[in-house]
C-alpha cells in the first residue's frame, strides 16, 4: 500500500489505490467495518427497515384509481442485502421512492429502527438508475453535496471526499465533471455520493441496468466489497434475477400490478458469488419460474388482444 | 481566420459605401454625416465626459432594473411552474402581457411614481420581468425531475434546495430567457430615457436631435448598439460557454 495516503486519519481504513485492479484477493485487506459512523442495530429484534401494510394507489388519467402497491410487508435486518425483483410495472422502483420518503404511501407504515419516517432523510439514500449526479458540480463536489447540506465542517468534508472517492477507485477524478466520466464511473460516483452522507440504508434502483456487462460485473464486485466493508443495509431493486442472487442475502419477488410480495427466497450461497456460477443459475431458475408467471401476466395486460409473444425472461438474467 | 477575413471585408465594404454616399453629398451633411464626422462626435462626447456620464447612469439603471426583474422573475416563474393553480391562471396572463410593449407602462409609471428614476426602473422591470419569468417557468419544467429528487434525497430542502439544486439545474434552460430579458431591459431603458430627459444615453440621443447634430445621433446609436452587443457577447456568451463545458453540452450552432 502506498504512503500517499498519509493525510487520511487513522480511523479510516485505507482503501486500495485507484489504479489497483479489483480482485477477489483484495477483499481481506480492509479490516473491520469502521467507515464513518458505526452501523449498529438498535436492537436485534427491531428491523432496520420495516414496511407494514404498504399500499399505494393513484388516479390514472382516465380518472379511475389504480392500485400500484398492495399491502406490502417486508422486514429488512440491519446490514442485510435485500434484492427486490419483479416484472416492469410491479412498482418496485416506486417502493424504493416511498422508503426514500420522496413520495407518500396511501396507507401503511414505513419504519426505520422502529420509528416512522418523515419525508426524505439522509439515513436512507437512494441511488437512481440514471445516477442523478449534478452536472454543474465536479465529482468531488457531488460527493460533498449531502455533507454540505448536513452542515458537516469543511475539513471533515474534504477528508471524506478523498476517502469515499478512493473507496470507489475514483480519487484521480475529483476535479472532473460528470460528463467526462463513463457510465460505470458515474454510478461509482453516485455510490460514493450516497455513502458520503453515511446513511444506514442504501436504496438502489436498478443502478447497473444501463451498463455494459463487464462494467456491471466489476461494479457487483465493488458493491459487495463496499457493503462488506461498511456494513450498510442495502435494498437493491432489479429486474435481473441473476444479479439479485449474485448480490442479495435474500430475494423478494413482487407480483405484477398491483405489486404484492409473491415470495421470498433466502440466498445461502457462499460469497463472493459469480454471475456465471452454475449455483447462481440454479437458484435463479427457481425464481425465474415464478417471475415468468408475472411477466406473462404483464404481457397479457399489454397485448390484451390475445397475441402473446414468447419472451424468455431469462434473457435479461 | 477565414471568418475574420469575411468580417473585415464586410465592414470595409459597409464603411466604404457609407463614405461614398456621404462624399457624393446627395443629402446635406447635417442629415447624412461622414464616418469621420461621427468619429469626431464620439471623440468629443467622451472627451467632455458627457458620454461617460450617460453610460454610467444608463448602466446603473439597467443593472438595478434587470437585477430586480431577475429575482422577481425567478420567484414568479418557479411559483407558476410548481403550482397547478398559478400555472392555469397566471401562466396565461403572463403570456398575454408579453404582447404589450414595455413602454406602454410609461404613462402608468408616470402617474404612479412621478417623472423620476423609479418610473424608468418600473418600465425596465416590466420590460424584462416577463421574459425572465417565462424562461424560469419553462426551465423549471424542462429540468429533469431527478435533480430535485436527488437533492431532496441528499437532505436539501427549502431555500437550500432552490439555491443549490433547482437554480443551477435549470440554468442551461433559462440562460436564453435571461439573455432575452437583458435585451428587453436595455431597449426599454433607452426608450424610457428618450421620453424622460434626465441624463442617460437615451437623453443624449434626443439631445443630438434637438441640436440637429446627426453625427452625435449616430454616435450615440453606435454606443447603444455596442453596449448591448458587448453584454450579450461577453456576459451571456461566456455564461453559455461555461454551462456547456460543465454540462458537456455541444454548443448550439
Amino acid at each position: 500500500m502506498s504512503t500517499s495516503a498519509h493525510n487520511v486519519p487513522a480511523q479510516f481504513p485505507i482503501p486500495v489505490e485507484p489504479s489497483a485492479p479489483v480482485r477477489a484477493d483484495n477483499r481481506g485487506k480492509f479490516g473491520p467495518v469502521s467507515v464513518g459512523r458505526a452501523v449498529r442495530p438498535v436492537s436485534p429484534e427491531i428491523p432496520k427497515v420495516g414496511l407494514s401494510n404498504i399500499s399505494l394507489s393513484y388516479r390514472a388519467q382516465s380518472g379511475e384509481r389504480l392500485l400500484a402497491l398492495d399491502n406490502i410487508n417486508l422486514q429488512v435486518r440491519a446490514g442485510e442485502f435485500v434484492c427486490i425483483v419483479g416484472p416492469s410495472g410491479c412498482g418496485k422502483s416506486t417502493l424504493l421512492h416511498l422508503i426514500a420518503g420522496l413520495h407518500s404511501q396511501t396507507s401503511g407504515q414505513i419504519l426505520v429502527d422502529g420509528n416512522p419516517i418523515q419525508g426524505p432523510g439522509t439515513d436512507r439514500i437512494l441511488i437512481f438508475q440514471e445516477h442523478g449526479l449534478f452536472p454543474w458540480l465536479t465529482v468531488g463536489q457531488n460527493v460533498e453535496f449531502g455533507m454540505k447540506m448536513k452542515g458537516v465542517p469543511k475539513a471533515e468534508r474534504e477528508e471524506k471526499i478523498r476517502y469515499y472517492l478512493r473507496l470507489v477507485h475514483l480519487a484521480k477524478f475529483e476535479k472532473s465533471y460528470i460528463h467526462q466520466l463513463s457510465g460505470g464511473m458515474r454510478q461509482r460516483v453516485a455510490i460514493a455520493r450516497a455513502l458520503a452522507t453515511e446513511p444506514d440504508v442504501l436504496l438502489m434502483d436498478e443502478p447497473f441496468a444501463a451498463l455494459d456487462a463487464q462494467t456491471r460485473d466489476l461494479l457487483h464486485d465493488e458493491l459487495e466489497r463496499i457493503w462488506s466493508e461498511t456494513g450498510r443495509t442495502i435494498i437493491f431493486v432489479t429486474h435481473n434475477v441473476r444479479e439479485a442472487i449474485r448480490l442479495g442475502d435474500r430475494v423478494v419477488l413482487l407480483t405484477f400490478r398491483p405489486g404484492r410480495v409473491k415470495n421470498e427466497f433466502p440466498v445461502e450461497l457462499p460469497r463472493p458469488r459469480h454471475l456465471e456460477d452454475p449455483n447462481v443459475a440454479r437458484a435463479a431458475r427457481e425464481i425465474l419460474d415464478e417471475l415468468r408467471e408475472e411477466i406473462n401476466r404483464s404481457l397479457e395486460a399489454e397485448y390484451s388482444a390475445g397475441v402473446k409473444p414468447h419472451i424468455e425472461p431469462g434473457v435479461e438474467a | 481566420m477565414k471568418r475574420a477575413a469575411r468580417y473585415i471585408i464586410f465592414y470595409a465594404a459597409l464603411f466604404g459605401l457609407w463614405t461614398l454616399l456621404a462624399e457624393l453629398k446627395i443629402w446635406p451633411p447635417y442629415l447624412f454625416p461622414t464616418p469621420w464626422g461621427v468619429g469626431e462626435a464620439l471623440y468629443a462626447g467622451f472627451a467632455d465626459h458627457s458620454y461617460w456620464i450617460a453610460i454610467r447612469v444608463s448602466m446603473e439603471r439597467v443593472l438595478i432594473g434587470y437585477a430586480i426583474s431577475v429575482v422577481l422573475g425567478m420567484i414568479l416563474g418557479l411559483g407558476v411552474a410548481s403550482n397547478k393553480f398559478l400555472e392555469e391562471t397566471m401562466g396565461g396572463l403572463l403570456v398575454s402581457l408579453q404582447s404589450l410593449p414595455s413602454i406602454c407602462w410609461w404613462p402608468l409609471a408616470l402617474l404612479w411614481f412621478g417623472l423620476n428614476q423609479n418610473a424608468i426602473l418600473f418600465v425596465v422591470i416590466m420590460g424584462s420581468l416577463l421574459s425572465v419569468t417565462l424562461a424560469m417557468e419553462d426551465g423549471r419544467k424542462q429540468m429533469p425531475k431527478i435533480f430535485g429528487q436527488a437533492g431532496r434525497n441528499l437532505g436539501a430542502k427549502g431555500f437550500k434546495l432552490f439555491w443549490y439544486v433547482l437554480l443551477p439545474a435549470s440554468l442551461p434552460f433559462i440562460v436564453s430567457g435571461l439573455k432575452q430579458g437583458w435585451a428587453f431591459a436595455w431597449r426599454s431603458l433607452i426608450t424610457a430615457e428618450m421620453l424622460y430627459l434626465s441624463l442617460g444615453l437615451g437623453q443624449v440621443l434626443m439631445m443630438g436631435r434637438d441640436l440637429n447634430d446627426m453625427s452625435a445621433v449616430i454616435a450615440v446609436m453606435i454606443l447603444i448598439i455596442a453596449i448591448g452587443y458587448i453584454v450579450d457577447g461577453v456576459v451571456f456568451k461566456g455564461m453559455e460557454r461555461h454551462l456547456q463545458n460543465r454540462w458537456g453540452l455541444t454548443p448550439a450552432t
